[in-house]
């Protein structure tokens, strides 16, 4: 923010001009799309979703913002492009008709050529400035050069390149050109992204089995740009880059609180429960009642007329609502009634970006004022420990700005709590923490409650126990003024007390070290 | 078989000789640029040398008509295409490597 200051102050009212691409996210991550009247380098492996990404810059050219527009397409046929495209609810037939867009599909065929001396793409340049000229376009995609390239001498496709650069800058129309990506150049011919104003990276990786699109911005003369690699999805509605990273930079902090469903918790949470739209996490091992803890939330949130969105990934609906019927929480008539809704999804099904895409879209059609992820653990497995929490953060950061709470829960192996990376990484990231243990004494498993941390409010630092019952959840003091105290009565406490230090040691430490 | 090879290659000798066939040809040219003034010179020469008084040379400007671009396929410039006799060749360039147009042109 402050170097934006700084600029202001030196040039007033400057601006670099950019054409939106109308691609959710891209436009983000570049500041407000890509250079105007100047092309753009689209690289990318076969199948990293190029020609697309090209195709929905020129249709929400025209849908969008009225810009006419030309593909000259090197690799496909046209009627082929058209079809490929209809599947992704793009329909060029309306647009090619009302000379909106123009695709022009250029046969190469070097072997029916002899060559006698010297030559240039003079011919190329006719055929698209009469293309430009024939719907008056604005945007220009050219793919893709490597077919380009193979059919013509290189040293002469070189220089004749940065004159098509040139050339697109003086028809002022904003080009994108696509072309594979090489190695060790970025481009196979290795010398395009010197000439280009900007060059944009697509990348289909696959880890542990589920691939990921991502999309990087190598370069932006003139502009900032953000420079992480931005995964992105292709469905029925074309290209959406998410994260969108402009989230979370302004959002509000609501000073209202919402209640946690269970007056005792409440009580420990400064009385009145979690802020509005803040995150927290239950995390616990296994059976400590973490779902009970998450559902009866969202049962008291849904009581209160607001809708609430629970994700499960772990147990299907019929089942949560079949198990919470034994601890007092009728969930059916809210379900019927709509205002709490369900989503399910094995966590293998597809990879991150399209659950939080799927769990977004709901979101943007209910409404939710609570969200429940349960657990958040189960995703884990789901790539590289990195990924999910950059992805966990700009989710929670998407939920922040629309002022929605979210409860994540995360499933712990017992007493490797500090060992855990994914509760690690997600604990630095929440707001309130609460943490559920089992504390074993003698032949007895004792269900704990402790608040971990609480941004932002007074919190109790008292370890309670945790009773789960027909009725429901209630939370009672530890029991520690027993009249008779028996051997084994004494010897259960002294281990009570060791299993509570050191528990909380380890997270003392935790916390220390970060 | 020996036979029918035979006869193959004279019918050929007979549509070679010189002075017997006509040659139409199409050069497509980008106004005045360097390589389309350097293919118009050399076509000269070598229409004049080799097939005096028996070809037909139509020199396309496509800035003048930027259509026939699309219907002949043209991406590089300049391309002399030998309409007749047949095969239909194309040869790019300017022309400046005698031998390959000669070759093109089916005259040794």
């Amino acid at each position: 923010m402050k170097q934006i200051k700084v600029n202001k102050s030196k040039i007033k009212k400057f601006k670099f001009l950019k054409t939106l691409t109308g691609i959710q996210g891209l436009d983000e991550i570049t500041g407000g799309g890509i250079p105007k009247h100047r092309p753009t380098l689209l690289l990318g492996n076969s199948g990293s979703g190029k020609t697309i990404m090209a195709m929905e810059f020129l249709v929400n050219g025209i849908g969008m913002f009225d810009e006419p527009a030309v593909f000259m397409a090197f690799e496909e046929k046209k009627d082929e492009l058209v079809m490929n495209l209809k599947s992704l609810g793009f329909s060029l037939e309306e647009y090619i008709a009302n000379n909106k867009i123009y695709i022009e599909q250029v046969l190469l065929d070097k072997n029916e050529i002899r060559e006698t001396g010297m030559y240039d793409l003079e011919g190329l340049f006719v055929r698209l400035e009469q293309a430009i000229y024939k719907v008056k376009a604005k945007r220009v995609v050219l793919d893709s050069l490597d077919t380009l390239f193979s059919g013509f001498d290189n040293n002469i496709l070189r220089s004749e390149f940065t004159r098509l650069l040139s050339w697109l800058k003086k028809m002022e129309v904003t080009a994108i050109i696509t072309s594979e990506i090489g190695d060790p150049f970025l481009t196979r011919m290795g010398i395009e992204e010197y000439v280009a104003d900007c060059v944009i990276t697509l990348d289909n990786r696959v880890t542990n089995q589920i691939a990921t699109r991502r999309l990087r911005i190598v370069k932006y003369r003139g502009s900032i740009h953000g420079n992480n690699e931005y995964p992105f999805i292709i469905d029925e509605n074309g290209i959406s880059v998410y994260p969108i990273i402009s989230e979370g930079v302004q959002q509000e902090s609501s000073s209202k609180r919402i209640s946690s469903g269970i007056d005792s918790l409440d009580e420990m949470l400064g009385k009145k429960g979690f802020y509005e739209g803040s995150s927290i996490l239950i995390s616990g091992t296994a059976g400590t009642g973490k779902t009970s803890l998450a559902t009866s939330f969202a049962f008291d949130v849904c009581k209160t007329k607001k809708h609430c969105l629970f994700c499960a990934f772990e147990e299907a609906p019929n089942q949560i609502i079949r198990n919470m019927g034994s601890i007092g929480l009728n969930l059916d008539p809210l379900i019927k009634s709509g205002i709490l809704t369900f989503y399910y999804s094995r966590p293998t099904l597809q990879n991150l970006e399209l659950h939080f895409l799927a769990i977004k879209k709901i979101i943007n059609q209910i409404k939710p004022t609570v969200v429940i992820l349960d657990p958040i653990t189960n995703l884990m497995t789901e790539g590289p420990n990195s990924d999910i929490r950059s992805m966990l953060t700009r989710f929670v950061d998407f939920l922040k700005t629309q002022q929605i709470t979210v409860m994540f829960t995360a499933a712990i192996t017992v007493g490797s709590i500090e060992r855990n990376p994914s509760d690690e990484g997600i604990s630095s990231m929440v707001d309130t923490w609460i943490m559920v243990q089992d504390i074993e004494v003698d032949e007895e498993r004792t269900r704990s409650l402790c608040v971990m941390k609480s941004r932002g409010m007074v919190h109790s630092n008292e370890v309670r126990n945790f009773l789960i019952s027909g009725k429901g959840i209630i939370l009672k003091p530890m029991d520690r003024k027993d009249k008779i105290v028996t051997p084994s009565e004494s010897r259960r406490r002294i281990k009570e007390h060791q299993n509570l230090a050191t528990s909380k040691d380890s997270f003392g430490l935790k916390e220390s070290a970060r | 078989m020996s036979n029918k090879v035979q006869k193959d290659s004279k019918v050929k000798v007979v549509a070679d000789t010189p002075g017997k066939t006509k040659y139409i040809l199409r050069l497509f040219v980008t106004g005045i640029l360097p390589n389309s003034v350097r293919a118009i010179k050399n076509i000269n020469t070598i229409c004049n040398k080799y097939l005096k008084g028996r070809y037909e040379l139509e020199i396309i400007d496509i800035y003048q008509q930027p259509s026939l671009a699309i219907t002949e396929e043209l991406i590089a410039v300049p391309v002399l295409i030998k309409k007749f006799p047949l095969p239909e060749e194309k040869m790019l360039g300017d022309l400046s490597n005698t031998e390959e147009v000669l070759k093109g042109l089916s005259i040794f």
